[in-house]
């Protein structure tokens, strides 16, 4: 074994075997002839389909409708003479999170890798060419070097002061408060905007955000709750779990518009978007209690047992012990829950919420772009597709970083 | 150890709900104005009218679309217009004095009613077909019909189908859950002729799947048809048939058992319908008020006490025209010569010259 190792290393295959990137094409595509027959008949496919698709991006849409329309699409009717506040928003989400991207690599030996270089990059390229007034696009840019800058100063802190990471936990918790107030206004004699200008993107990312948070508490303590030893309180949890699962969110969404009104007198009702929140949360804790349920189960016993057997009482044991194990298992099955509940928002359109797919409805009413569906709609894919991916990228980040420490 | 975990469990749950509801308040002032809004309405709406209700609060709630053209849409600089947004800030101007005294909530079709049941919304203005079913065992008011519309049928114009006989065998596209499916089932069943419907959950798929040649025949509410054509490749080549499958007055509604807003509403709509009658419209309103005509001096509140009667300032028309204008002037406005869709009259033309709008006196 030894003895072949070197060889391998020093001289590689033989020519015909190499991965040239002609090799790799013989070897995955038209090694026996009826895989070439595939591959000719699906590239053929695919080729077609890509150039009716650029025929009509390149002559038949008509974009412009998405510059026009970006402000609404992003904000909606949010009043401009306070887009500031939104801005200082972006601004101090941007300084948390370079600041938590440096701490979590802290002890990674190059902050910026190749990859993530390229990943800037496109950013920039990205906030360069948004169809905005060209100070907007120099803001997204300062944002962006702004994350860049505040990694390196996080990276640098977190070396050098190991508890900075837990600051920064509570100073997110801090930037969601201030988010809230800084939107919806109403203290410090801030202008206060009603609900019902929040509307777009904003409403979208807001409402997911808020469930995000709420629903990861709340789904971890179910979960706990349903691994009990007391009767009633496993009974609770698992009824909470199974008849909000036994029901579709669009059922708990209309529930929440449509019947509170009537059961409750005017004045005590919560206002829409809270209400809107609530059931997203509600929705999304119960399938996170079980994807987290699913990560306790998967701890072997004598983790438990061996955290006792070291005098840890069981608040400590569940909390040093069990869950940071449980939770570091079950993060994909966790972020794929924050994805489909980021997607989920959509469904506030039907119930008349004014989200980014309900703005873009009311855009296409405009005569002036009637029948833009297309253009509007992939605009709002492309969206989606971006948040979505950034945190499943993030994810897969954090969670080899995670690993790492392990 | 067992106990231990209990009290584990029962106080994380304790912090659990502590944060939702430490959570929930913190949103809720966030909502700022709004909450302020809810406690007022508490105190006037028992017992009172919801006019008083609006006049305390400072702004009406309007329960709109928001998506259907010409009717109700944002549009580029944000602000909600259309024909049914119109007639919210003519009330708005009414009762308040200002047109833009008026918060919108986009509503779907089926929550539209208990939003207005359950007080969420002071009126309608919403495409509402007016029938004797929600008249009574749903229990609204409607307020005078803004706008008559009917379902009609879009086809090729070189395909040949100029009655609904001819629409045997053919594929016709039709949008899931609203009453033009049911129109259209109906009148094909009463014609005694089998058409393939094609149906679709939103309007936008449906006209282009009907552009593409997947349907012969598209139905809709005519004026929607009509807006919709001029966005098709060719709009020549679409006609509309000579048949209307159902009649559908469209107009503002309230809740029942309130006459003292029901009235007003209703008063306004009629009054926009009688300037235009009388040929008040927003460029000449102040000149009318110098007007030496009994019906224009009673009509403007510059004679008589017509607007007492109805909770509001004599004067409340001056406002209302100032602001939107007459009937006709919304009308061109969002739907007909001065909007992109070209809309003629036809029905909805006052009845002095053919149409159906006719306003009782103001006297």
């Amino acid at each position: 074994m030894t003895a072949l190792t070197p060889q391998t290393a020093d001289f590689g295959p033989p020519a015909a075997m190499r991965d040239t990137p002609i090799n790799w094409l013989k070897k995955n595509l038209f090694s026996p002839w009826y895989n070439t027959i595939i591959t000719l008949v699906i590239g053929a496919i695919a080729l077609y389909a890509a150039y009716t698709f650029g025929n009509w991006a390149l002559t038949t849409a008509q974009w412009d409708v998405i510059p026009r329309n970006l402000q609404l699409l992003m904000v909606g009717r949010y009043p401009s003479e306070l887009y500031w506040r939104l801005w200082v928003l972006l601004g101090l989400v941007a300084v948390f999170s370079g600041l938590s991207w440096g701490v979590v690599a802290r002890r990674a030996p190059q902050l910026y890798s190749r990859n993530i270089l390229i990943g800037l990059a496109i950013a920039a390229g990205v906030c360069l060419l948004v169809p905005t007034p060209l100070p907007y696009r120099l803001l997204l840019l300062a944002l962006l070097l702004v994350i860049a800058i505040t990694a390196w100063v996080g990276q640098q802190a977190g070396q050098r002061l190991p508890a900075l990471g837990t600051w920064i936990s509570f100073g997110w918790f801090g930037v969601f408060v201030t988010g809230l107030i800084l939107i919806g206004g109403g203290f410090f004699g801030l202008e206060s905007v009603g609900t019902n200008e929040w509307q777009g993107l904003l409403l979208t990312a807001l409402t997911a955000a808020i469930s995000i948070v709420l629903c990861f508490p709340i789904g971890v303590i179910v979960a706990l709750g349903r691994r009990s030893p007391l009767p009633i309180l496993r009974w609770l949890c698992v009824a909470y779990i199974e008849v909000i699962r036994g029901v579709p969110l669009i059922t708990i969404l209309f529930m929440g518009q449509v019947m509170i009104p009537l059961f409750l007198p005017e004045g005590m009702r919560p206002d829409r978007v809270i209400r809107a929140i609530v059931g997203l949360t509600l929705f999304s804790s119960a399938y996170l209690a079980e994807n987290v349920r699913g990560g306790l189960q998967s701890i072997p016993r004598g983790q438990g047992e061996a955290a006792r057997a070291l005098g840890l009482n069981p608040v400590l044991t569940v909390s040093l012990i069990v869950l940071p194990q449980a939770l570091k298992a079950v993060i994909p099955a966790i972020v794929g829950q924050f994805i489909s509940l980021f997607q989920d928002t959509t469904l506030l359109a039907i119930v008349g919420l004014v989200e980014l797919l309900g703005i873009s409805n009311s855009i296409l009413a405009n005569p002036q772009f009637l029948g833009r569906f297309s253009e509007v709609y992939l605009f709002d894919a492309l969206l989606f597709w971006g948040f979505c991916y950034a945190m499943s990228a993030a994810s897969r980040w954090v969670e080899a970083k995670v690993n790492v420490d392990h | 150890m067992r106990k231990w975990s209990s009290v584990f469990l029962t106080t994380l749950f304790a912090a659990g709900l502590m944060t939702a509801c430490a959570s929930a308040p913190e949103t809720d002032t966030a909502g700022g104005a709004e909450g302020g809004d809810d406690t007022e309405e508490t105190t006037a709406a028992s017992g009172d009218s919801r006019l008083d209700t609006i006049k305390e609060r400072g702004t009406l709630i309007c329960g709109v679309d928001g998506g259907i053209p010409g009717f109700s849409f944002v549009d580029e600089s944000g602000e909600y217009s259309g024909i049914d947004v119109d007639i919210c800030k003519a009330v708005a101007a009414a009762v308040l004095g200002d047109p833009e005294a008026v918060e919108y909530r986009n509503l779907d079709s089926t929550e539209r009613f208990t939003a207005l049941a359950g007080g969420e919304v002071d009126m309608l203005s919403r495409n509402t077909t007016w029938t004797i079913s929600r008249d009574t065992s749903v229990g609204l008011e409607f307020a005078p019909t803004t706008f008559y519309d009917g379902q009609g049928m879009m086809v090729r114009a070189d395909a040949g189908i100029e009655t609904i006989e001819d629409l045997a065998g053919k594929a016709i596209c039709v949008e899931a859950g609203t009453t033009t499916e049911l129109n259209l089932t109906d009148n094909l069943r009463k014609a005694e002729v089998e058409a393939e419907t094609v149906t679709f959950q939103q309007a936008d798929p449906a006209y282009a799947a009907y552009a593409e040649g997947r349907c012969e025949g598209m139905t809709s509410d005519k004026s929607q048809l009509i807006a919709r054509r001029s966005t098709l490749p060719n709009p020549d080549e679409h006609v509309l048939m000579d048949i209307t499958m159902s009649k559908e007055p469209l107009g503002p509604v309230t809740i029942n058992n309130d006459s003292a807003w029901f009235d007003v509403v209703k008063w306004v709509t009629y009054g926009l319908i009688e300037a235009e009658e009388l040929e008040i419209n927003q460029g000449n309103v102040q000149e009318q008020l110098e007007s030496e005509d009994p019906n224009i001096r009673r009509f403007l509140g510059v004679e008589g006490d017509l607007g007492e009667g109805i909770n509001l300032n004599n004067d409340f028309m001056v406002v209302v025209i100032e602001s939107v204008g007459n009937y006709g002037e919304i009308y061109e406005r969002n739907l007909g010569a001065d909007s992109e869709f070209n809309l003629p009259r036809g029905q909805n033309d006052l009845w002095t010259r053919g149409g159906l709008l006719y306003a009782p006196p103001f006297r």
